[in-house]
């Protein structure tokens, strides 16, 4: 699964995309954001408030406990800042 | 018309391209943003816009498209830039083209809105002596949710 990172979460963990193997028992977004707040401290600081961070599956805008597939791409990212 | 682009535009050029496009325009409707020289109180150096590419087109031409819906247009113009940009620099331009004014100004105001919300950019400052991730505004939610989503 391929998962970008934009503003300031991709400072934070010092990369702006990664891939991600996923096991069956990642079901829906929030399974994601569990594996990854286990992997490090990083992580576990980024995720620490997620009401401040939006997620897209495959560039639609997604729910927490939306489901995902290992081929879909991930986004996390602050609130949108256009115009 | 979606772009999203590195380069500047010229409102008088697009606006230009629309009339020759679509014939019987009665009103054109515009809206540039550009960047600030101040960051609240501090002088601003630069502001740097990141996008994520694929899903902006995606998201501009869904708003684009909405405001198809919504009102009774000829034609739009949505050009929003990305990288680094300098106080002055134009941000990003809406026009929207109708027979009659009501519908033109309506739908620019909406798509700029929209934008504001709904483009997936975020905007990097740098001042001085330090660089700032914008937040976003609750104003800006709420100036959204007006248009009754």
């Amino acid at each position: 699964m391929k998962v970008l990172y934009f503003s300031w979460i991709k400072d934070k963990l010092g990369k702006s995309q990664e891939e991600i193997q996923i096991k069956d028992n990642i079901k829906t977004i929030n399974d994601l954001i569990i594996l990854l707040k286990n992997t490090n401290e990083n992580y576990k600081d980024v995720f620490k408030d997620i009401s401040s961070i939006k997620v897209s599956i495959n560039m639609e805008t997604a729910k927490y406990e939306d489901s995902i597939q290992d081929n879909d791409e991930i986004a996390f990212f602050p609130p949108m800042t256009g115009g | 018309m979606i772009k999203v682009q590195k380069n500047d535009f010229s409102l008088n050029d697009e606006m230009v391209l629309l009339k020759k496009r679509y014939n019987n325009i009665g009103a054109l409707s515009s809206f540039i943003g550009i960047v600030r020289d101040k960051r609240e109180d501090e002088k601003l150096l630069s502001m740097t816009l990141e996008h994520y590419p694929g899903m902006t087109e995606k998201m501009l031409n869904k708003i684009n498209n909405e405001a198809i819906n919504r009102w009774d247009l000829l034609g739009t113009t949505i050009i929003h830039r990305y990288g680094k940009l300098l106080p002055g620099d134009q941000i990003v331009l809406v026009i929207s083209a109708s027979k009659h004014r009501k519908e033109a100004i309506e739908s620019c105001h909406f798509i700029i809105d929209w934008l504001k919300t709904k483009g997936p950019f975020w905007k990097y400052e740098k001042t001085i002596d330090k660089g700032y991730w914008v937040d976003a505004k609750s104003q800006d939610l709420e100036e959204e949710l007006k248009w009754n989503n």
